[in-house]
């Protein structure tokens, strides 16, 4: 299944539109205004914090759980995000013009911005600080999920087939069931490979988000990330062992009882005659559905379903573009909300800029953001000429690809921070420059995602081609120019752009790393956002958010966006 | 003088799940003479482009031995350039990059690599073609191209894959033509021509001989001598009886080996997928005008446009079936046959479950199970395990897919995918 760019690349105009615009001002008043809120709201006095953890191996499976649960919790969030705003955002065209820019917009948000700036809100919510915290935490690996599925889910919706949607109308289905039965199912299995990748994310930041450490606030909610957090501070490596084995034993249930069984169940929905290769298999999915226990309790949600399909809403599905008769009103009051909206968010921003922030900051904290996009490029670039070339060559050879595959997905799927203590520890004994060699923590996790796309661009080479290539004596260098590199391009750049993206988003937790009390700086926007967060400077977190975002959109329009297009056009193997 | 090419005695084998081999090629021998152009002709899965890859030395033989101009073949050979059934274009490749790929392995100085690639562009008929992306032609125009880029290394000998089975009926014939001139005019810088083929007429209009392949393994059953000048045409008495004469020897072989095999009538039999729409479809032409329940293979073939290759298959399962018999170059239909194609739907169906019980035992085996089980049920994994220990794991995957399509027109039993397990009942 191919990975789904984000929404700047996809996107066929290079410019930005004034919707784009709409949407980045939208973005950052918001996160303005929770920064403010949080100013104003009386900091918490006493905080949660590490005393009452201790790192007891009879204690970790019950964090293991809670941590899994988090997550759990955090994807049906991501789940009921996506059904609401993807569609909201298909179904209405007035709405899908700003929508889907904003998307774009919230995924080049860095995850430690969001939850900054939400936490002391989250925290003034509750009278128990506990409840508070786990919904701060929750919404962070919501915040890591939500955007890729609900984007993917949006393209699905768009991109129904025309005689699906009119066999629905001839059958007389409502908006409603033609949603359910049609609409849903077909944007079904790209979802669920969204939802994967998205665990994935969660998993990126579970320490930052159960360790909550934002100013003088400190919180530490029992679960896997926090006691990496300890195990860090106290420096007890056995202990980050014990994690990396707690974490990888939660994947793997999440992957056997729930991923593997629902991509075995997500096969019908595929249209289209060809069978994919290889069924999905999963033993899983064979127990549930023979369980009897699962139909009885599922039934009565069936039953309901059904009857609903009855109901006729009178606009659910019709298409903006299709409505005429109300249009013009519509639009006017539509255009006018927008324009306030827009006015009264600038205002905002130049409220808070004002006050705040001076021209030297911007200028700071943009050539810290040139310094994090070097690093992030050279590091792409190194990791693009091992994995490469070793791609390709696992990817020829079916059984190594049999094995290595797995692997690699794995190990993108993997969190790598959790391996940053460790690096962090060899740092300090050697007394190596953080600002070169903690840069290769931004791509320990992501690298993952050029090797394994490049594994699948080579092992889909056509046998034909391979051929061709033989029998005219096609070899050495001239191979790799005419044949290897350009037959792997598009799975490369689509690889390359996720690595990409990923490391910018790492680049905040891998710019300043810690062992103990020892902690190291690299230069970098990560290292000035997180520091931001550190302090509780809500100036500097707002501007540092705004150009790193900044820098990710720009990058993948000037950067990514072509070569993709270009990469899809010239060399996609049909 | 030396042999453009001897294959001697080849074997070729492929390994299969659980240590056991697959017998691809058995004991292939022949050879090209300069001049000539050689035809391969047989049903898929008869190893013919197995064949052509070891010729062009893309893979490796388990015996046997392989010479071009009599220097053993170790690997791909530069005298031998392939044409591909899918074309094989780089599609990031411009007409004119794609025909000079095979000259930069050369080393050729650039100069002389642009003129021969131009005037095999030329020579192909793509002139103006030059600088179009293989995805802006259409099928026939791509195929050119594969021609240009074989013929531009001057290989003595051409390999030919199938070339025009991807092709619509006209471009394809065009395509024929055009070659089959080239070739007789002596255009073309090359000494032999090795086709493989499954359209018997096209192995006719082309080739000086034909050899005939049977399939698992893939031997050369026979060899017959097409001793007609070129240019042929195809409504000449003397092409149609070549036609029928291969007609005949193909469906005489493949007859003869299916009495055998239902001879042996035990469960383990391989079927081939053929579903019931094919069944009926075929019933219905040869019961209708102007065939009247008897036709020859050939004419069929050609009305219904078929190929061996689909035709076989369909012929097969009735002969199986006893709904029909194949006899010669004809197939007639039995009196159930008949009946099968005056009856109404509901007819059909009793008279395909009775065939089906009478005369397929895995049918019938698996009906008898499920009728003595209490639960009516049974797994898939109880019957494939059964099949795989007679044939390899796929073709025991394609006979139980093939027994389930029959079964459900024949309402004899159901098979629920999901749970993948056959049962009595039928779905609610």
């Amino acid at each position: 299944m191919k990975i789904l760019p984000p929404v700047s690349i996809e996107a066929r105009r290079l410019l930005p539109n004034r919707w784009d615009l709409l949407a980045a001002i939208l973005v950052l008043a918001f996160i303005i205004a929770f920064a403010d809120v949080s100013r104003f709201l009386v900091h918490p006095l006493s905080s949660i914090t590490g005393h009452d953890l201790q790192l007891h191996l009879g204690d970790l499976p019950g964090y293991a759980l809670r941590t899994a649960l988090r997550m759990l919790i955090a994807m049906a969030v991501s789940l009921a995000f996506t059904f609401t705003y993807a569609t909201w955002a298909a179904k209405n065209a007035r709405a899908g013009i700003l929508l889907v820019p904003l998307l774009d917009i919230l995924q080049s948000v860095p995850i430690l911005s969001f939850l900054s700036v939400t936490i002391v809100w989250f925290l003034s919510l509750s009278p128990g600080l506990v409840f508070g915290a786990e919904l701060a935490c929750v919404f962070t690996i919501f915040t890591g999920q939500a955007w890729n599925m609900a984007f993917s889910f949006y393209q699905s919706l768009r991109a129904v087939p025309e005689e699906l949607i009119e066999a629905g109308r001839m059958f007389g289905l409502s908006s409603w069931a033609r949603f359910w039965r049609i609409e849903a199912p077909f944007a079904t299995p790209p979802l669920i490979w969204n939802m994967m990748m998205s665990m994935s994310g969660g998993w990126f930041f579970v320490t930052i988000s159960e360790a909550i450490s934002v100013g003088k606030t400190n919180i530490a909610l029992p679960g896997i990330g926090s006691w990496i957090a300890i195990a860090i501070a106290q420096k007890n490596l056995p202990a980050i062992f014990e994690a990396i084995g707690a974490m990888l034993v939660v994947i793997m249930v999440y992957d056997q009882l729930m991923f593997r069984p629902l991509v075995a169940w997500a096969e019908r929905f595929r249209i289209g005659n060809e069978q994919s290769e290889e069924q999905p298999q999963s033993w899983a999915l064979n127990v549930y559905r023979r369980s009897r226990l699962l139909d009885v309790l599922t039934a009565p949600f069936e039953q309901m379903m059904r009857w609903s399909y009855y109901w006729h809403p009178p606009s659910f599905g019709i298409r903006a573009a299709t409505r005429d008769v109300d249009s013009r009103v519509a639009n006017v009051l539509w255009y006018a909300i927008l324009g306030l909206l827009s006015l009264y968010a600038t205002w905002r921003i130049y409220d808070f800029a004002h006050g705040n922030l001076t021209w030297g900051d911007l200028a700071t904290a943009v050539g810290l953001g040139f310094i994090t996009l070097l690093r992030v490029l050279v590091l792409i670039a190194l990791a693009s000429l091992i994995w490469t070339p070793i791609g390709i060559y696992v990817g020829l050879r079916p059984r190594l690809t049999a094995i290595v595959q797995p692997v690699a997905q794995f190990l993108a799927s993997f969190p790598a921070n959790i391996l940053f203590p460790l690096a962090v520890s060899v740092i300090v004994i050697w007394d190596l420059n953080p600002d070169v060699w903690l840069s290769p923590l931004m791509v320990l996790g992501t690298q993952w995602y050029i090797l394994f796309n490049v594994i699948a661009g080579a092992s889909s080479i056509p046998q034909e081609l391979r051929d061709a290539a033989d029998n005219f004596s096609v070899k050495g260098w001239l191979w790799w120019r005419r044949v290897a590199l350009p037959a792997v391009f598009p799975y490369y750049v689509t690889g390359a752009i996720t690595a990409s993206g990923g490391s910018w988003n790492a680049s905040i937790v891998a710019e300043v790393a810690s062992w103990g009390t020892r902690t190291l700086h690299a230069h970098g926007l990560g290292a000035y956002i997180a520091d931001a967060v550190a302090s509780g400077d809500f100036r500097h977190v707002v501007l540092g958010t705004a150009v790193m975002s900044c820098f990710v959109v720009v990058v993948n329009r000037i950067l990514w966006r072509p070569l993709y297009w270009y990469a899809e056009r010239k060399f996609r193997l049909t | 003088m030396v042999n453009l090419l001897d294959v001697q005695n080849v074997k070729r084998t492929f390994p299969r799940g659980g240590g056991e081999e697959l017998l691809v090629l058995d004991d292939v021998t022949l050879s090209l003479k300069d001049g000539e152009i050689v035809g391969l002709l047989g049903r898929s899965g008869s190893g013919k482009s197995t064949l052509l890859r070891l010729i062009a030395g893309l893979s490796r033989p388990q015996g046997g031995a392989l010479s071009y101009m009599g220097a053993p073949i170790e690997g791909p050979v530069q005298g031998v350039a392939m044409v591909f059934q899918g074309f094989a274009l780089f599609p990031w490749l411009t007409v004119l990059e794609n025909v000079q790929l095979g000259l930069e392995a050369l080393n050729l100085p650039a100069r002389e690599m642009r003129e021969r690639a131009l005037a095999a562009i030329d020579l192909i008929g793509l002139d103006g073609y030059e600088s179009a992306y293989p995805r802006e032609l259409s099928g026939g125009m791509r195929q050119r191209v594969g021609f240009a880029r074989a013929v531009v290394v001057h290989p003595n000998i051409l390999l030919m894959d199938e070339p025009f089975s991807a092709l619509d009926v006209l471009t394809a014939e065009n395509l024929r033509t055009d070659l089959v001139e080239l070739w007789g005019n002596r255009k073309l810088p090359i000494k032999g021509i090795i086709l493989v083929t499954h359209n018997i007429e096209e192995a006719v209009l082309m080739c000086d001989r034909v050899l005939l392949f049977s399939s698992n393994p893939g031997r050369v059953a026979s060899e017959i001598k097409i001793d007609l000048p070129q240019p042929r045409d195809r409504t000449s008495p003397q092409f149609e009886d070549y036609v029928d004469k291969i007609y005949v020897e193909m469906t005489a072989r493949r007859v003869e080996r299916m009495r055998q095999q239902v001879g042996v009538a035990a469960i383990e039999m391989p079927l081939s997928h053929v579903s019931p729409n094919q069944i009926s479809g075929l019933i219905e032409a040869l019961s209708a005008a102007p065939y009247n329940g008897k036709a020859d293979l050939p004419d069929i073939a050609y009305e219904q446009e078929l190929e061996v290759d689909e035709l076989f298959p369909v012929a097969e399962a009735m002969q199986l079936l006893r709904l029909a018999e194949v006899e010669g170059g004809d197939i007639k239909l039995t009196h159930m046959g008949k009946r099968f194609a005056d009856g109404e739907l509901n007819e059909r169906k009793e008279i395909f479950s009775r065939a089906l019980q009478n005369h397929v035992p895995l049918a019938a085996h698996i009906r008898k199970v499920l009728d003595e089980r209490v639960s009516h049920s049974a797994p898939k994994t109880r019957f494939l395990d059964e099949l795989e220990d007679h044939m390899p794991e796929d073709a025991a995957e394609e006979t139980l897919k093939t027994v389930v399509s029959w079964a459900r027109f024949g309402e004899l039993f159901s098979y629920d995918d999901d749970a993948a397990a056959f049962s009595l009942e039928n779905p609610t």
